[in-house]
């Protein structure tokens, strides 16, 4: 599984960001076209993403797009631009039922036809930014094999459930944890949403260690200065990695000697440990990403 | 003309400059000959026991300045600073014309000599220029060239008799009538008076412009009255506000603090990061978040440095109170914290420029440097440094100690974002060569850092990693040229407007005058 920590947004419109994002060593970008970009600005901002895309070697990171709103006249546009250069998944926002992420296959299914591009390659994350959106879930993570990962969203959600945002984001609890649980049980990546303040480096680490014990994978992110303090906190401590080196070394012996079982200090330790276990060491940078 | 060892035409004569004009050929090629030049000796009985004028036109008079002579000033005000407008206000008031201005930089406060140029109360200009001066210059409005020379460069051309200075005019944050004088305290303390004291040393007449005269001695004496002729007494010598800063404060734009982070990790994986190491940062945003990154890596490790050098800021005063460096050399300080800690912290040790980076002396400062990082407008595929022009071939900035902290050290790092907007910094070839590729050993950059070739004993001791990735020159300035294209070429004509000598004395580049667009 590729890691997911920290998914960086550089708005659509802005040169510096878009050629310089990836150099923060975030784990993915979002090339932004939507809520960065103004209604007047949407189709310099799409050409300007499209030349991005084509002329700069993003270094390894994940490169996703987010699209504009199903509800806009811009997303198939978007689409048709940005697919044929080489991404690795679009970031559709507003999602509320399975019905749109089935219009949005659709789509896309065309485009990598009409472009040589393997069917089923662009991957989908879904930002669910309202009650309905987070109800339905489960479903919109299943609804494609293209979903791999569901994000809340943060102001959006916050009007939507009539209410606004406070210290400890209180509001968000529930929502988060139904994220959480609807993408684990679809198999796909929770990811949590930005954490706004650029200047609170106390409350962003604060807020990523509570979101990652809930189970998120990562964090949208959007300063770069947030990406080192959320891979702190994602990465695994001392002891938890020579934990998962005991396990995944004691796999490897097994699996050369024949043995189906895995025993680690006189217990059995079964296969998601061990896939646990090499996911803890791929977070501590000591084992390639796989799958 | 002839070919310089940076591949510069450079003609053989310059007008208003020298008939015979020395080229660069390398770091370490040109030696001095002779004696040192020295003023003429003179006496001052125990009848005269104070030296006040009652005002700046009377020391002009007793001075003996007249036309055509070379008046110098320093820059420890800044962009404060009033004395160098007020003494050319009082030449011009005087009829005194055809001046020769040595002062050791200038700021924007200084436009105001825009007007004295034009009327022929300053004819050239020996020192750098910057904005609304610089322009005017570069658009050929000065008849003599502009002589640019550095922090060492210049102390180098007074003593060796370069440059014969007539009359020096030093601002004093505070004298006593005999003419002992400190920046260490006054409504105007400016700290260190470093860049002061080999004009004091060789001027003809010294006249000393204080607004804060003290009762005799005056208190942490830089420049003793064995040097001064002369006090004149003024209301302001400058604004404060514009001559230290109250704060310094590290960036946090993600793109210097990438910068600065691979810096110090080149300082880091290198093999003069150990006990006793010395470093010199200017006080612009990389270079000071360069030190912070340097400073918690010496403390993660334990590693006491041994001293601080250059343009002191509250940063190296906070990291010798810290125990991290054993002194702080000042040749200029930077902000409220560098100007009090001077005169109360023995180990922050006030020097001149010769000591700071003379290399025409026993052995100046920047020789024992083992790491500076300094900034660029452009970096060329030699190495090669543009400190003084900018992209439309206007000279706008000085050398500061460009040249000599980058030939002292033995690792020098040019740090830059590899674009400003849509102008690339790392580029074919530069316009203009301040400091010579050759005494450049790394160029840091947001899109990875590249080792100069030359230094394959660092190559080999510096591993790449996710934080330090390495790249060649080349890459940098292909990368570069993708993403912003081509520019196209700055239109000049053939007239010399400026000449940047290299610390040596010889002529590294020319600047020509650019066609008015």
């Amino acid at each position: 599984m590729a890691l997911r920590r920290t998914m960086l947004y550089l708005p659509g419109n802005n040169p510096n960001m878009l050629i310089r994002g990836h150099l923060f060593k975030p784990d993915g970008v979002i090339l932004d076209l939507e809520d960065s970009v103004a209604l007047s600005e949407k189709d310099a901002a799409r050409i300007l993403v499209r030349e991005v895309l084509k002329n700069i070697d993003f270094g390894g990171c994940e490169v996703t797009v987010r699209i504009n709103g199903l509800d806009t006249p811009f997303w198939k546009k978007d689409l048709e631009e940005v697919i044929p250069c080489g991404i690795d998944g679009i970031r559709v926002p507003k999602v509320e039922t399975p019905k749109d992420i089935e219009l949005l296959d659709e789509a896309i299914s065309e485009i990598e036809s009409k472009n040589n591009i393997p069917e089923g390659k662009i991957q989908i994350t879904c930002l669910l930014e309202t009650a309905l959106g987070i109800w339905n879930a489960y479903h919109i993570a299943t609804a494609s094999k293209r979903v791999t990962a569901i994000c809340p969203g943060g102001e959006d959600l916050r009007a939507d459930l009539k209410t606004s945002r406070s210290e400890t984001s209180e509001e968000l609890v529930g929502p988060r944890r139904m994220v959480v649980l609807a993408a684990h049980a679809a198999k796909v990546d929770p990811l949590d949403t930005v954490f706004s303040d650029i200047t609170d480096d106390e409350g962003l680490r604060r807020e990523t260690e509570w979101i990652k014990q809930i189970g998120f994978q990562g964090k949208s992110v959007i300063h770069p200065n947030q990406i080192p303090i959320i891979h702190d906190v994602f990465t695994p401590t001392e002891k938890e990695i020579a934990q998962a080196k005991k396990i995944v070394q004691a796999a490897k012996e097994a699996a050369e000697k024949g043995l189906g079982a895995v025993s680690v200090d006189g217990k059995m330790v079964d296969k998601p440990v061990v896939k646990r276990a090499e996911y803890t060491l791929q977070k501590a940078g000591l084992l390639e990403g796989g799958e | 003309m002839a070919v310089n060892a940076v591949g510069r035409d450079i003609p053989s004569s310059i007008p208003g400059y020298k008939d015979d004009v020395v080229l660069f050929r390398g770091a370490t090629k040109r030696l001095p000959k002779g004696n040192r030049y020295g003023k003429k000796n003179r006496t001052t009985f125990f009848t005269k026991t104070d030296k006040t004028l009652p005002n700046i036109k009377a020391a002009i008079r007793e001075s003996g300045l007249q036309s055509g002579m070379t008046i110098s000033f320093h820059h420890h005000l800044r962009n404060g600073d009033y004395v160098v407008n007020m003494v050319l206000d009082a030449c011009a008031e005087m009829g005194i014309k055809d001046l020769v201005i040595f002062p050791t930089a200038l700021f924007g406060i200084h436009k105001h000599l825009t007007k004295h140029i034009q009327k022929g109360v300053i004819r050239q200009i020996q020192g750098s220029v910057n904005g609304p001066i610089g322009q005017l210059v570069s658009e050929g409005g000065m008849e003599l060239p502009v002589v640019l020379r550095s922090h060492g460069g210049r102390p180098r051309a007074v003593i060796s008799g370069d440059v014969k200075i007539d009359v020096a005019f030093i601002a004093a944050p505070t004298a006593d009538k005999y003419g002992n004088l400190t920046g260490a305290c006054g409504q105007s303390a400016c700290g260190s008076l470093g860049y002061t004291h080999t004009d004091a040393d060789y001027a003809e007449c010294v006249v000393a412009i204080t607004d804060n005269l003290v009762e005799y001695p005056a208190p942490y004496i830089q420049i003793p009255q064995t040097q001064v002729d002369y006090v004149v007494q003024v209301d302001k010598i400058g604004d404060p506000a514009g001559i230290v800063s109250g704060t310094t404060r590290v960036t946090r734009d993600p793109m210097r603090l990438l910068i600065a982070r691979y810096a110090a990790k080149l300082i880091e994986s290198s093999p003069y990061f150990k006990e006793g190491i010395s470093f010199q940062t200017g006080a612009g945003g990389i270079s000071l978040a360069t030190a912070a990154y340097v400073r918690d890596a010496m403390r993660k490790r334990g590693i006491k440095g041994s001293f601080g050098l250059g343009g002191i800021t509250s940063f190296f005063v906070d990291m010798l109170e810290e125990g991290l460096f054993k002194q702080i050399m000042d040749v200029q300080s930077f902000d409220l914290a560098a100007v009090e800690s001077i005169s109360r912290n023995a180990a922050h040790v006030e020097i001149s420029a010769d000591w700071y980076a003379n290399p025409w002396n026993a052995g100046c400062m920047v020789n024992m440097l083992d790491t500076v990082v300094l900034g660029a407008t452009e970096v060329d595929r030699n190495f090669n440094v543009n400190v003084n022009t900018e992209s439309d071939g206007a000279l706008l900035h000085g050398i500061g100690g460009h040249q000599d902290t980058a030939s002292g050290a033995k690792l020098t790092i040019i740090t830059t974002p590899l674009l400003r907007g849509r102008l690339p910094s790392v580029v074919d070839s530069v316009y203009t060569v301040t400091t010579p590729g050759e005494v450049v050993d790394a160029v840091v950059t947001e899109f990875g850092v590249a080792i100069n070739p030359k230094r394959q004993d660092l190559l080999d001791a510096i591993k790449p990693s996710k934080d330090l990735p390495l790249v060649t020159i080349d890459e940098l300035a292909e990368k570069a040229k993708k993403i912003a294209g081509e520019m196209a070429p700055i239109e000049y004509t053939d007239r010399i407007i400026g000449v940047i000598e290299y610390r040596d004395g010889s002529v590294i580049d020319v600047v020509r005058q650019i066609k008015k667009k």
